[in-house]
């Protein structure tokens, strides 16, 4: 679908340009757009390293581990069918915790630990367990404290405030974390309903 | 409420920078080893999103310098106008589940458009912020432990994308228009 979208961006732009006769801006834009893309690309390296060093800190100094032991009510709630000490409670957290530090990037390598650990509790290896549906919808629709690359982004544009945004974006992804959780137990309950075998 | 929340936003950050270094301290880590240690990854995905961000943009240039962009948004507007969405934010909405990338490279492109303190900046910066690449995030986490029957994990997913979209320009319009 993405490729369907690039290529329809593409056609339709050049298209667009030629009927118009102003198929040159389509050589410009192009180019001048590559280099903007590596620009900006160079602008984040020194955002993204702070983030993922404080976060290897918050790692190392065990808040990981910490915020696990203080978000059991929640996961024991969200992942009922997960055993209470299993390692997947530790990554999805850990994942959550990046989610919710605004490291999009850096989330990635937990939930792929997360979901691994996930399958290990899974009987039917090629469809999705509900944990790992609840897990998928909590990513999606996660709290975001800071969500560091578009501040970043901002300030590389010269914002006069560039983390003004932080509170709406905290103030959307609450809302949309609560509408996954409650989501997540009707289409559960719609779900099991509609195959009839319980699980 | 707008007052608490622009402190948040001033204060967030900092605290941050605050807490984990002193914690991590206290704990007895080393702490600026470990920070560069972690640092160093994000060369890495800095690097890593460039293929994303070229060829986004270079579409996206295309798309806007060409006026197909308006051509969209000027058929689409009257129906956002009365909802008060800028149709310009309209493609990030779309393309923000299917690429991150993608989503980033406009988001970033309406920022420096628009300027960042703009409504249509601002309006997008929430959007990116808040809004998750869901088809991207299906695609990986199951692809890697070979899961291909998702149950309702997309439509839980999407939904998920599409309440925190409504809540972004919701809550921009209160607090930015």
């Amino acid at each position: 679908m993405v490729n369907l979208i690039w290529l329809l961006m593409l056609l339709s732009g050049i298209i667009v340009a030629g009927y118009n006769g102003r198929i040159e801006v389509v050589t410009e834009a192009s180019l001048e757009a590559a280099q903007t893309a590596v620009n900006l690309a160079f602008e984040l390296i020194g955002l993204m390293a702070m983030w993922l060093g404080l976060l290897k800190i918050a790692e190392e100094a065990g808040l990981v581990g910490l915020l696990a032991r203080l978000l059991r009510p929640f996961t024991r709630y969200l992942f009922p069918e997960i055993p209470r000490d299993h390692p997947a409670i530790g990554s999805i957290i850990m994942n959550l915790s990046a989610n919710i530090l605004g490291l999009g990037n850096a989330a990635t390598p937990f939930g792929l630990k997360a979901m691994q650990e996930l399958q290990t509790l899974n009987n039917r290896p090629e469809e999705a367990t509900p944990a790992m549906c609840t897990f998928l919808g909590l990513n999606t629709g996660c709290l975001t404290l800071i969500p560091a690359t578009i501040i970043g982004i901002r300030a590389a544009a010269n914002s006069t405030d560039p983390t003004i945004i932080v509170g709406p974006t905290i103030l959307a992804t609450g809302f949309s974390m609560i509408v996954a959780v409650i989501a997540d137990r009707f289409l559960r309950k719609l779900y099991n309903g509609f195959r009839g075998d319980g699980r | 409420m707008t007052e608490i929340i622009l402190e948040v936003s001033r204060w967030a950050i900092p605290l941050v920078l605050f807490f984990i270094p002193l914690y991590g301290y206290l704990r007895g880590v080393p702490i600026y080893e470990t920070f560069v240690a972690g640092a160093e990854d994000g060369f890495k995905v800095a690097i890593k999103i460039i293929p994303f961000l070229v060829g986004m943009l270079v579409a996206i240039a295309i798309f806007r310098a060409s006026g197909a962009m308006d051509l969209l948004a000027r058929s689409l507007n009257p129906l956002l106008r009365l909802i008060g969405v800028p149709g310009e934010v309209l493609p990030l909405a779309i393309m923000r589940p299917l690429s991150g990338g993608g989503a980033l490279g406009i988001a970033a492109e309406l920022i420096s458009n628009y300027g960042p303190d703009s409504f249509i900046g601002r309006l997008a910066s929430v959007m990116q912020g808040s809004t998750d690449t869901t088809f991207y995030v299906l695609t990986v986490y199951f692809g890697s432990v070979g899961v291909r029957r998702y149950r309702y994990a997309l439509a839980l997913g999407l939904l998920a994308d599409i309440s925190s979209l409504v809540a972004a320009i919701v809550i921009c319009r209160l607090m930015f228009a």
